[in-house]
């Protein structure tokens, strides 16, 4: 399944994992941060609402 | 403005020899390569130019975190910014007063420091040379830094950071002005470079630094 | 309607809101698209090797690399002449995205310089500038971190990015000045002659489009994430003043 590479095994299979990692820990870091930042608004919008309720 | 040259020279001087500790600093630095290279003087010569324009480099960027900060505590920089004279004029003389107090007394040492690195004697009047256009640009350059960082608490770390990549384009030249003359080229081109980047620094950088200056301050 | 109103805030997070699902499923398709037909369905060159299929990963990340630099100048540049919002929390979302590809570039460069320049690291200009941009990045990242005032971190870090724009152009010019290039030329120009066949080119048009959607996907989602972030600053700043 994997294309043959011969000698260069090691510096293209590298290659194509540091950029793969690369990309999931900026994916993963961003969607981590964007979902905390979101539900932390939220509870601060509904607390606010419901001091403006009372 | 030569009354606040004044003023920021005798402070200078005074304050527990900020001068003095740019130079020493220099020194030490400059002593320490040979004894962790070895005393080889054929490897000391090829690379005394960019050991020393190193040396000055980390010299230069020892006291620049002083530039604003104790003047910004004190409230010395809130009346400065409302005083008649611009502000770009105040950060240029400022920065020429550090240059007076770090940069010039290493014109006066780097000679006596290159004769021990065993640099080629035809390359020192091309080493005071390129330290004397050079030196200006990074107290200029670091003036810019310092009134980015001014604010902070903890700005001295994150200052070299944001103030040593800067230098980068005046180490090059600067050290490869003087390599050439050691090499027995003309260092014409590097050095005419270096200057251009020292006029540029100079015309710009007081007004970046102002700018950041008014930025924290408001 | 001019351009401008997408710098609202508000209607920046219904549009951006709106388009990042479309953003990221086309940055994921391109680039899973272009990352197999790179990585499966190219041959070796007859020189490099299976070496080659690192230019489909090595030369977009380098592009980017740049790129983003460039995109937060001209949004450093925005805020501190219209002083849009939207456009500085841009820039410091663009950021940290920016300096992961220049690490993507300078690694790929490395395992790809180890077998053909029989070195991981050269002093080159190139690799040097590259790891001089890095160090830009790092030093505008850590100042929006060190300062607490998120207008005047904006303020700040523009300047920072236009000083540090200057120097970065600088460098790169004293870098060539300092020593000469391992690197080929140009082989991306737009007449691109015969430098890199059609076997290549191809994919590796497929992988750029996919770096930069995914990068667009990025700032999007981050540049929302900062906006909220402000938002809840100001919350807290509301609620405490009572």
């Amino acid at each position: 399944m994997l294309p043959e590479l011969g000698k260069y095994t090691v510096a293209v299979l590298g290659a194509y994992g540091v950029t793969l990692a690369g990309f999931a820990l900026l994916v993963g870091a961003s969607l981590l941060r964007h979902r905390r930042v979101k539900s932390e608004l939220a509870r601060l919008e509904a607390a606010r609402r419901q001091a403006d309720e009372r | 403005m030569a009354a606040l040259l004044r003023r920021e020279l005798l402070l200078a001087l005074r304050s527990g020899g900020g001068a003095g500790l740019g130079v020493s600093f220099f020194l030490v630095t400059i002593l320490l390569m040979p004894l962790g290279i070895g005393p080889e003087s054929g490897l000391l010569a090829r690379i005394a130019p960019g050991v020393i324009w190193v040396a000055a480099l980390l010299a230069c960027l020892l006291s620049l975190d002083r530039l604003f900060q104790a003047d910004h505590e004190d409230g010395t920089l809130d009346i400065l910014a409302l005083a008649p004279l611009p502000l770009e004029a105040v950060v240029a003389v400022k920065a020429l007063a550090h240059w007076l107090t770090t940069g010039l007394p290493l014109l006066v040492v780097a000679p006596v420091l290159a004769v021990t690195l065993a640099l080629p004697g035809a390359a020192m009047p091309w080493l005071v040379a390129a330290l004397a256009a050079g030196t200006p640009a990074l107290s200029f350059i670091g003036a810019t830094g310092a009134a980015l960082t001014v604010g902070l608490r903890r700005g001295g770390l994150l200052l070299s950071l944001l103030v040593l990549p800067l230098y980068i384009p005046t180490l090059i030249f600067g050290a490869r002005a003087v390599d050439l003359a050691a090499r027995g080229q003309s260092p014409a081109t590097a050095f005419l470079l270096l200057g251009a980047v020292s006029l540029g620094t100079l015309a710009l950088g007081p007004f970046a630094a102002a700018a950041a200056l008014r930025m924290n301050l408001r | 309607m001019s351009f401008w109103e997408y710098a609202n805030p508000t209607r920046f997070m219904r549009l951006s809101g709106a388009a990042l699902p479309w953003v990221a499923g086309l940055a994921a398709l391109s680039l899973a698209a272009g990352l197999i037909w790179g990585f499966f369905l190219t041959p070796d060159d007859f020189r490099q090797g299976s070496t080659v299929k690192i230019i489909f990963i090595h030369v977009p990340a380098a592009m980017m690399a740049i790129n983003i630099y460039v995109m937060m100048f001209a949004a450093s540049l925005v805020w501190l002449i219209r002083r849009h919002h939207v456009s500085a929390l841009a820039a410091r979302a663009a950021a940290p995205v920016g300096a992961m590809m220049t690490v993507i570039a300078l690694l790929t460069g490395a395992l790809w310089g180890q077998p053909m320049w029989g070195s991981p690291w050269e002093w080159d200009p190139r690799l040097t500038s590259f790891f001089v941009l890095f160090l830009f990045y790092l030093g505008y990242i850590a100042l929006w971190a060190a300062i607490e005032d998120p207008d005047k971190a904006a303020d700040l870090t523009s300047v920072l990015a236009m000083v540090g724009s200057v120097f970065a152009v600088l460098s790169r010019y004293a870098v060539n000045f300092w020593s000469q290039g391992l690197h080929q030329g140009a082989s991306l120009s737009m007449d691109r002659q015969e430098n890199v066949s059609n076997v290549f080119w191809y994919p590796l048009l497929l992988c750029i489009a996919g770096f930069f959607l995914t990068f667009l996907a990025l700032l999007l989602l981050r540049t929302r994430t900062e906006i909220r972030a402000r938002r809840i600053r100001a919350l807290h700043q509301r609620m405490a003043a009572g």
